[in-house]
């Protein structure tokens, strides 16, 4: 952000890099266009926090990405704002990098599952994750930003692995009072839990709900489609019963036929 | 400054509890009381349970989620321009500039740019909009106080506002008009000229509103040191825009990161006042209007002629990467977290709405307030439950 009149060039490394694991360092993250002021930033980070830094990326001219590992996720909150002056909290929330198992969820994928071809299965392996790598399925991710100096402020996303069986990270509420409820929204939608957070209780949903919604093998159900149950619950009208009695050659009455006999 | 901990909040009490004791005819229990969901300050349900000791606030607790819709888990099946429907309906006073962010991050995932023309119109629209959106917050908030007729100034002016928002979009409140790579449509034929006398009115009901409640002994009694929140606070809690504006925070997304749109060729002015309060708020969002509406005489000026629409493939699909743009909304900072993997459909959206940070201050700012003061508060810390509950 400070430097957005210095390039504004597109990056090239976007796409093609975005699948690589968290080795990336700042060393490796050369550019054809080179974003001094962010490799500046990046080893501000990298110094204070030393061995906690698993990853990053650098897109030039436009944004920064810090992978921190999960034990120093409270810590590189504390160091962003209290040591390099970033005090603007953003946002903090989830991602879950698993590809959904009902697709898009449009119809061709519905009619499938209802005709009972195969049944869905959570992909096995590793998941393709974002920038500045990642090797796990859940992912928490925050936004902070130095703000209040005009022509100087910066913003920069962490990103912190969570463990795949029962995620769990240190919440940021000690450090950025206004985590606390973005942490209920990301405890709530993803399962996640948040150690230290004065009060996990839920944002939107209703107490008691199950499941995490906004994980990817929940389904969506305005999305699911009913197969057409065909024909079920008709009541036979006296008349009808008559008429099927006396004339059986009609084929569309059929099993109304049958009802009647029995 | 930190969020009120349980050992301050049980120092509170305990010295209110000193404080009765002395005073045995007059001690007071505690009652509970409920604000909303149906309320005419929320702007939509929002429910808030107060504890009081007397007049007095100890402890408030906002309850959103009457309203939430789950854009975020809607946006992963559909298409990106089928999003745009979805997000207009977040702060439903601005539409128009709900669908800005969106579209900017995705036209930065693809690195496609907007042609100058509609870089223009986008701008000219985004502050339409916030002139729609922060009209009506002026006459609201006299309401709050007691003062009825500043918000059927209000209500008038912003219909002018709203109309020529229609007269393009076709639509008064969810236009659907940003496309990704331009804008769905030109200008109609005398729409700049009728344009700049509609800037006129609402430039005179900004005086109108100065001289009603400005002047009023009232409106200054509830308003001045009502809400004080500190520069620091503010920022943990993510407060933006005019909230943090009137916190003495020297800070405008328009002006600190303009991403695709034309606010560094205009000349403008960013409004702080320092002193924090429900007042500084108002004022704020009331030289904001004055500079929207300088702003669009501008846009008007020195609109440039050329395509409003750059090439894009029709079949949109966004490059995989990741991208965060935000913009400055009429009510704070309103920012597309999305990740693509180069699909139809975004892989995750996260909506970084305004209102969701500056409404999670409240059990911090109502504690010790007296009762009326929450409405007075509420209203001026200016929220949308679209907003909130995405």
């Amino acid at each position: 952000m400070a430097d957005d009149t210095t390039s504004d060039a597109p990056a090239t490394d976007g796409p093609t890099d975005a699948g690589t694991a968290g080795a990336t360092t700042a060393a490796e993250t050369e550019d054809v266009v080179r974003d001094e002021a962010r490799e500046a930033l990046l080893a501000l980070f990298t110094d204070a926090l030393g061995d906690a830094v698993v990853g990053s990326h650098i897109l030039a001219g436009k944004d920064l990405w810090i992978r921190v590992s999960n034990e120093a996720w409270r810590s590189a909150a504390d160091i962003a704002r209290n040591r390099l002056g970033a005090k603007y909290f953003g946002f903090l929330s989830v991602i879950d990098w698993m590809p959904s198992p009902y697709g898009r969820s449009m119809d061709s994928e519905v009619d499938r599952r209802i005709a009972g071809d195969e049944p869905y299965s959570l992909p096995e392996g590793s998941f393709e994750t974002g920038y500045a790598g990642g090797d796990t399925r859940f992912q928490v991710f925050a936004r902070v930003a130095h703000i209040n100096d005009p022509g100087a402020t910066w913003g920069v996303t962490l990103k912190a692995d969570l463990a795949d069986e029962s995620p769990s990270v240190e919440s940021w509420t000690s450090v950025f009072a206004g985590a606390d409820w973005h942490e209920r929204e990301a405890w709530e939608m993803y399962g996640v839990d948040f150690v230290g957070h004065p009060g996990l209780r839920h944002m939107y949903l209703p107490t008691g709900f199950e499941g995490h919604p906004l994980r990817k093998d929940f389904p969506l159900v305005a999305r699911q489609v009913k197969p057409w149950p065909g024909i079920v619950d008709v009541e036979q009208m006296p008349s009808d019963e008559d008429e099927s009695s006396e004339d059986e050659a009609a084929p569309s009455d059929g099993t109304a036929a049958e009802g009647g006999e029995s | 400054m930190t969020a009120v901990t349980d050992r301050q909040k049980l120092q509170y009490i305990a010295a209110k509890a000193a404080d009765a004791r002395v005073n045995v005819e007059l001690e007071t229990e505690g009652m509970t009381l409920n604000i909303g969901p149906q309320h005419p300050a929320t702007h939509g349900t929002l429910r808030i349970v107060a504890r009081l000791d007397g007049e007095q606030v100890i402890e408030a607790e906002p309850i959103a989620g009457y309203m939430h819709r789950g854009y975020e888990k809607l946006a992963e099946v559909r298409t990106y321009p089928q999003i745009t429907t979805l997000v207009n309906r977040i702060d439903w006073l601005g539409s128009f500039a709900n669908e800005v962010p969106f579209i900017l991050a995705a036209e930065q995932l693809m690195e496609v740019e907007a042609p100058p023309r509609a870089q223009w119109i986008r701008t000219l629209l985004f502050e339409m909009s916030r002139l729609g959106n922060l009209i009506l917050f002026l006459g609201d908030m006299g309401v709050q106080l007691g003062a009825v007729t500043p918000a059927f100034y209000a209500f008038r002016d912003r219909e002018f506002v709203l109309d020529q928002i229609e007269r393009v979009t076709g639509g008064r409140f969810h236009p659907n008009f940003d496309r990704i790579g331009g804008l769905k449509d030109d200008l109609p034929k005398g729409w700049l000229a009728d344009t700049k006398s509609v800037m006129n009115k609402v430039r005179d009901f900004c005086d109108e509103i100065e001289e009603l409640l400005m002047g009023a002994e009232i409106f200054t009694a509830r308003t001045r040191g009502i809400g004080v929140i500190p520069k620091d606070v503010a920022q943990q809690y993510g407060l933006s825009g005019a909230n943090a504006r009137a916190s003495g925070i020297d800070w405008d997304v328009r002006r600190d990161n303009c991403v695709g749109l034309v606010y560094p060729e205009l000349d403008w002015k960013v409004w702080t006042h320092p002193d924090g309060d429900s007042f500084a708020r108002f004022w704020v969002r009331l030289q904001e209007v004055r500079e929207a509406t300088k702003m669009i005489d501008q846009i008007t000026d020195g609109l440039p002629s050329g395509p409003i629409m750059a090439k894009v493939p029709r079949i949109i699909k966004v490059p995989a990467g990741e991208a965060y743009v935000a913009t400055e909304n009429p009510l704070g900072e309103m920012g597309y977290y999305i990740v693509s993997k180069g699909d139809l459909t975004p892989f995750r959206v996260k909506i970084r709405s305004a209102s969701f940070n500056n409404v999670s201050i409240t059990p911090w700012i109502l504690r010790g307030v007296y009762v009326p003061d929450i409405i007075t508060i509420l209203a001026s810390l200016y929220f949308i439950l679209g907003d909130i509950d995405r």
